[in-house]
């Protein structure tokens, strides 16, 4: 891997223009990268999802370097039906659009940030993979008291035309006190065998709110993983939804910092998957100060052979007093072959304060099946009817009523 | 004044902290193969022992010391200490309790377990681990009459090799991680018990261990075989006098329940924790572990945790058999800076397969306390059940509490539950105690001991006495 490695990175670096510093800087990042390799069972962290493995049986030898030069062509067919939205459209990781007709336009800012190169706080050696080859990277910035009038749709699109590929994304978010932004990350997959590697960075200052849905619901045979890197300030809130479906192989980190007082997360979760597939959902939630809250909630409907891994994690250093930290996981195993495996965590070092955690997994309550039955159901109307009341639970938890209704279409979710 | 005074302010808070005078025999500082055969020879030990040991030290010789744990220490040089000591007159094996050292029996008064009184007043059968080496047994003839055999680890080497060698090593494996194989080439001694067929134990069994020579580290095996239908109660108590060094105490227990068999094993571990600045006191590294054999066999786990330095040890229970159980109950507590990553670990691999993990952790001072556990229940394992909660309650915003649980569920017939939750007592529940006259630390041992009563109750009677009290001394100094 390593001469394809540093083959990749040298065409990646030819259609760049960057400084002779900023190249080392990438040269190490890749050094990084080559030193430690795809992350596997034997770091903590990936201990239930050996990426390394995953890689290797699902894709085989990965090309890092994609031509960027030629555009591609944006299909418009493909975008949310009836609901005005703003767009930014990436295909086979290519950014070709962004748009945001429907604001103002002195209100947000769109700074190329290709030239420079951001640090990342991670550093796991997929966020080093993710420096060294990123190619274009934005940072939107909502100004003060903005608040976006219609939601901005991320569309992630791949097709046929990439095998075996890396993706590397990145985009940094800054919301100016006061503002607020709805942000939907939708993937659509026509292609196989690429492994997407998504870094965002959302920086929250006082009072702003941060709405993100990542939905990942069509069939696809692609790899992703996804970092979320969150920090709050004063009196702001981040809500983040997440439907874990579509793809092979999926994990989604969520890093969040509550950095201010009367800051909140939220975070919550749903895993429907089928088949082969394996999805993972990790979080780690710092309370850093005093007076802060968060809640995590995180069904599981697992079908086939599929296996879901939960991996939460509340922080508390000694000066967050008050915190109140909650985290729910519940999973239904509908077949003997799927497996459901979660380590919900607390580290605690203050002692003024209100953390839980629960977890449960199990069958689907044949006393419910049968009294269901017993009012002139058949069993699968039955089971439907549990499932889809299981997983509402969650959707319902999405604040924004407009998102609320189209994943609920998306999913198939009838109230 | 001051070393005099010092030493009874310290006792003060460590009753146990004393150190019996007595004459020595050691084995040659360091680990080696010669130092192993001199453990084996002083123990006129078999040569498939020998082998045993040996085979251990071989692959110990290829691990590396495990780094994962949230407690961590300096490192222990393995060459640094003393693999063997006991009093010298325990060289000929005295034949009864007259022949005994007067300071052994002393010793053992002290510590509130007199063997000859104790023989006439309690129910509960003891065998006395001092350092290296078993010094007494009671109750030996009247459990002999039933068929139990409860006696030495050594003694069982040599009188019932059929059953050693059958069951040593089948559930702590030699190759098992680097403490138990430590243990496996060096360990000295312990307690040993079979329960034949169809027989209930008519007393509590317990072992008393006790280090008491400086540079040490005590390893000590136990080998507990319950045979079918049959029932065992069982208590460890330990305490160590109170030094400057750390020492360590890596110990091996292997519990075997065959059909329907149920055995229940107590732990009330008070190691001297070590000073109020955290100097000394025991580094605690145990393995435990406990296979249910047979169908419908059941263990049982319950451990008070108040001593020691650092304490680092996970009772697990391997659910073999089908409809068997595992059960596992915790109270551990640290003050000033003491730490402990303690646990369970319940492998559900048969069917109807059930267990339990009650875990209660309170953190005081500068202290630091970790639950870690894993509940797996593998796809066989059908119909199986998990019930875990784990409650931790911090005391001051110097120490820390942490809950870590891994949770596997392979087997879609089968139910986990898990719930942990963190906090502090309540002022109101203070309040409340103060109003109606009791101290402050009156209130919060009480409190304490309300938070601690799903746990205290699975105690035996007089060790749930022991334990309460215990609860309370651990605690001390730290409200206000």
């Amino acid at each position: 891997m390593k001469e394809q490695l540093q083959k990749d990175f040298d065409n990646t670096i030819r259609n760049l223009t960057l400084s002779q510093k900023d190249i080392e800087i990438k040269k190490f990042y890749l050094d990084n990268f080559i030193n430690k390799g795809f992350p596997n069972r034997k770091e903590e962290d990936w201990k239930f999802s050996d990426l390394n493995q995953i890689i290797k049986k699902n894709i085989g030898e990965l090309s890092f370097y994609s031509d960027y030069t030629s555009t591609n062509k944006v299909d418009t067919s493909a975008f949310v039906d009836g609901l005005e939205h703003n767009k930014i459209v990436f295909i086979n990781g290519r950014i070709e659009k962004i748009d945001f007709d429907y604001e103002k336009k002195d209100q947000i800012e769109i700074i190329d940030q290709s030239e420079s190169i951001n640090k990342f706080n991670n550093n796991s050696s997929l966020s080093d993979l993710n420096s060294a080859f990123t190619n274009k990277s934005f940072k939107i910035v909502v100004k003060e008291g903005y608040q976006l009038t219609k939601p901005l749709i991320i569309y992630h699109t791949t097709n046929s035309k990439i095998w075996s590929k890396n993706i590397n994304l990145r985009l940094n978010f800054e919301l100016y006190e006061n503002s607020s932004l709805r942000l939907i990350d939708l993937f659509r997959d026509t292609s196989e065998k690429n492994f997407l590697n998504i870094f965002y960075n959302f920086d929250l200052k006082e009072n702003s709110i941060l709405k993100n849905y990542k939905v990942d619901k069509f069939e696809n045979k692609n790899i992703k993983y996804s970092f979320n890197n969150i920090e709050q300030d004063k009196n702001s809130v981040s809500e983040t939804f997440i439907l874990s479906s579509g793809s092979n192989f999926c994990k989604n980190e969520i890093n969040c910092n509550l950095n201010g007082e009367y800051s909140s997360a939220f975070v919550n979760g749903i895993f429907s998957i089928n088949n082969n597939k394996h999805h993972e959902i990790r979080t780690i939630i710092n309370h850093l100060t005093e007076n802060t809250k968060s809640y995590q909630l995180i069904k599981s409907v697992l079908e086939d052979s599929s296996r879901a891994v939960y991996q939460g994690k509340i922080f508390v250093n000694s000066k967050a007093q008050k915190t109140d930290g909650y985290q729910l996981s519940k999973a239904i195993l509908l077949n003997k072959d799927s497996e459901f495996n979660a380590k919900p965590e607390l580290e605690i070092y203050a002692d003024d304060v209100k953390c839980s955690h629960g977890s449960a997994s199990g069958s689907l309550n044949e006393d419910s099946i049968f009294y269901l039955m017993s009012r002139g159901l058949n069993y699968q109307q039955s089971r439907e009817l549990l499932i889809n009341g299981f997983l509402l639970d969650v959707v319902e938890k999405i604040t924004d009523s407009e998102v609320k209704n189209l994943i609920k279409n998306m999913i198939g979710i009838k109230e | 004044m001051d070393n005099r005074q010092k030493e009874i302010d310290n006792l003060k808070d460590y009753k146990y902290g004393f150190t019996t005078d007595i004459e020595n025999t050691r084995a040659p500082k360091g680990l080696n193969e010669n130092v192993i055969r001199f453990i084996s020879n002083i123990k006129k030990e078999p040569q498939w022992m020998l082998d045993f040991r040996l085979k251990a030290f071989e692959r110990f010789k290829q691990l590396k010391e495990p780094d994962w744990q949230k407690p961590k220490y300096p490192k222990i040089d393995y060459q640094d200490l003393y693999y063997y000591s006991a009093p010298k007159s325990m060289k000929d094996k005295p034949k009864n309790l007259d022949d005994l050292d007067p300071k052994l029996l002393e010793t053992y008064k002290k510590l509130g377990i007199p063997l000859q009184e104790q023989k006439r007043l309690n129910g509960i059968a003891v065998d006395a681990v001092f350092d290296s080496v078993s010094v007494a047994t009671t109750f030996r003839e009247e459990l002999t009459k039933q068929g139990i055999i409860f006696c030495p680890i050594s003694e069982a080497i040599q009188n019932h090799p059929e059953l050693v060698k059958k069951y040593l090593g089948s559930v702590i494996p030699v190759t098992d991680h680097f403490f138990a194989t430590l243990n496996s080439a060096v360990f000295t001694d312990g307690s040993f018990a079979y329960i034949p067929e169809g027989v209930r134990c008519p007393m509590e069994l317990s072992t008393y261990f006790r280090i008491n020579a400086s540079n040490t580290g005590q390893f000590e095996r136990t080998l507990i075989i319950a045979d079918k239908g049959s029932y065992v109660s069982y208590l460890e108590g330990c305490t160590a006098p109170m030094r400057d060094e750390n020492q360590l105490h890596a110990a091996n227990v292997e519990l075997v329940a065959l059909d329907d068999a149920e055995i229940k094993y107590s732990t009330v571990q008070n190691w001297y924790p070590g000073d109020k600045d955290g100097k000394g006191g025991i580094y605690n590294f145990v393995t435990k572990r406990g296979l249910c054999k047979g169908k419908n066999s059941k263990i049982s786990w319950t451990q008070v945790e108040t001593g020691s330095a650092i304490t680092w040890k996970y009772p697990s229970c391997i659910l073999k058999g089908d409809n068997s159980v595992g059960e596992f109950y915790s109270i551990a507590i640290t003050n000033n800076y003491q730490k402990a990553d303690t646990g369970t670990k319940m492998i559900h691999l048969g069917k109807n397969t059930k267990s339990k993990i009650i875990s209660k952790g309170i953190s005081a001072g500068f202290s630091d306390m970790t639950y870690r556990g894993l509940v797996d229940i593998s796809s066989k394992a059908t119909n199986s059940n998990n019930y875990t909660q784990c409650d931790s309650l911090l005391m001051g915003n110097k120490c820390g509490a942490h809950t870590v649980p891994y949770i596997k569920n392979k087997n879609s017939e089968s139910n986990i539950a898990h719930e942990a939750t963190t906090s502090k007592i309540s002022e109101e529940q203070l309040h409340y105690c103060q109003q109606r006259g009791l101290s402050a630390e009156e209130a919060v041992g009480l409190i304490v001991n309300g938070f601690c009563k799903e746990v205290l109750q699975q105690l035996p009677m007089e060790f749930a006495v022991e334990a309460q009290k215990l609860v309370g001394i651990s605690l001390e100094g730290s409200v206000g």
